[in-house]
């Protein structure tokens, strides 16, 4: 293989080293992914039983489902996590097979933007479901309300 | 940097089942951040959207090339958290003798498979 894997480091001995990472922070990528490897574990097996003990996974059961906190919290969190943790494997991906400088500078550079895009849209989705049923809970309490003071009025208006 | 192989060049490694699981695990893992996670989120605006887009999410993914796709991200799944669960267990320092090393990735290769037929199982028969 001829081609260039990175350039020829010239000058001082801290001049040759600089830039190729800072001390002490060898294993922070190795961590994260062990982190966010037991985040996964945790909130995907939780979609893989909720998938498995709801009746179907028709509009109306995954609405009520994620329409509550206590369904769209783990799934927030799953986003958080996978997302996270697919970067940082992608990250490896990039740098085991992009070997040119600038190309994989790039790579990274819209890896970031992308997963941070995705993650950011993933949670927008939650927060536009939980608005949506909180919206319609109130609706229907609303008419509920409106349904008994028009009983109530009409009864009043019957004595 | 000398000229030296810094990459899992795959044409040169003798296979085994360890470098079949190493394989498996990175397939699995950034075929799922590059299918799995945009389905993810087509669902998740689906349901966002309403019941119209959600219809129209439903009928891709029943339809028999959507299954293919389902069929393999759960595989993707259930394989990569068996030997995800095989990296825990190495990094402990555990795990490394070849025999024992050999029969477990084998373990997690044939585990992944048959968690994937068990969860498809109960989705059908239930």
């Amino acid at each position: 293989m001829n081609q260039q894997t990175s350039f020829e480091r010239k000058g001082t001995r801290v001049g040759k080293v600089r830039g190729l990472g800072s001390a002490h922070h060898g294993s922070h990528h190795w961590l994260l992914q062990r982190f966010t490897a037991a985040g996964n574990l945790l909130t995907v097996l939780y979609l893989v039983f909720s998938i498995l003990l709801l009746p179907d996974l028709s509009y109306e059961n995954a609405f009520r489902w994620l329409s509550q906190p206590a369904g769209a919290l783990p799934l927030a969190l799953l986003i958080v996590s996978v997302f996270w943790h697919a970067r940082l494997g992608l990250q490896v991906l990039i740098e085991d097979y992009v070997h040119a400088q600038g190309t994989r500078f790039a790579t990274m550079l819209v890896l970031n933007l992308v997963t941070f895009a995705a993650a950011g849209f993933g949670l927008l989705c939650l927060v536009f479901i939980v608005a949506k049923g909180l919206a319609l809970t109130s609706a229907q309490g609303a008419m509920a309300a409106a349904m008994q003071a028009m009983q109530g009025g009409m009864q009043g208006g019957g004595m | 940097m000398a000229e030296r192989p810094l990459s899992p060049h795959l044409s040169i490694w003798r296979w085994g089942p360890a470098m079949l699981v190493s394989i498996l695990h990175r397939i699995s893992g950034d075929g799922m951040a590059l299918v799995a996670l945009p389905v993810l989120l087509w669902w998740l605006s689906a349901l966002a959207s309403g019941p119209d887009a959600y219809e129209t999410f439903t009928a891709i993914a029943t339809s028999w090339y959507g299954y293919i796709v389902l069929v393999g991200i759960s595989w993707a799944f259930f394989n990569h958290l068996c030997s995800g669960i095989r990296h825990f267990v190495l990094d402990m320092g555990a795990g490394y003798e070849v025999d024992g090393n050999n029969r477990w990735s084998v373990a997690t290769v044939v585990g992944g498979v048959v968690l994937t037929a068990a969860f498809w199982a109960v989705l059908v028969l239930r």
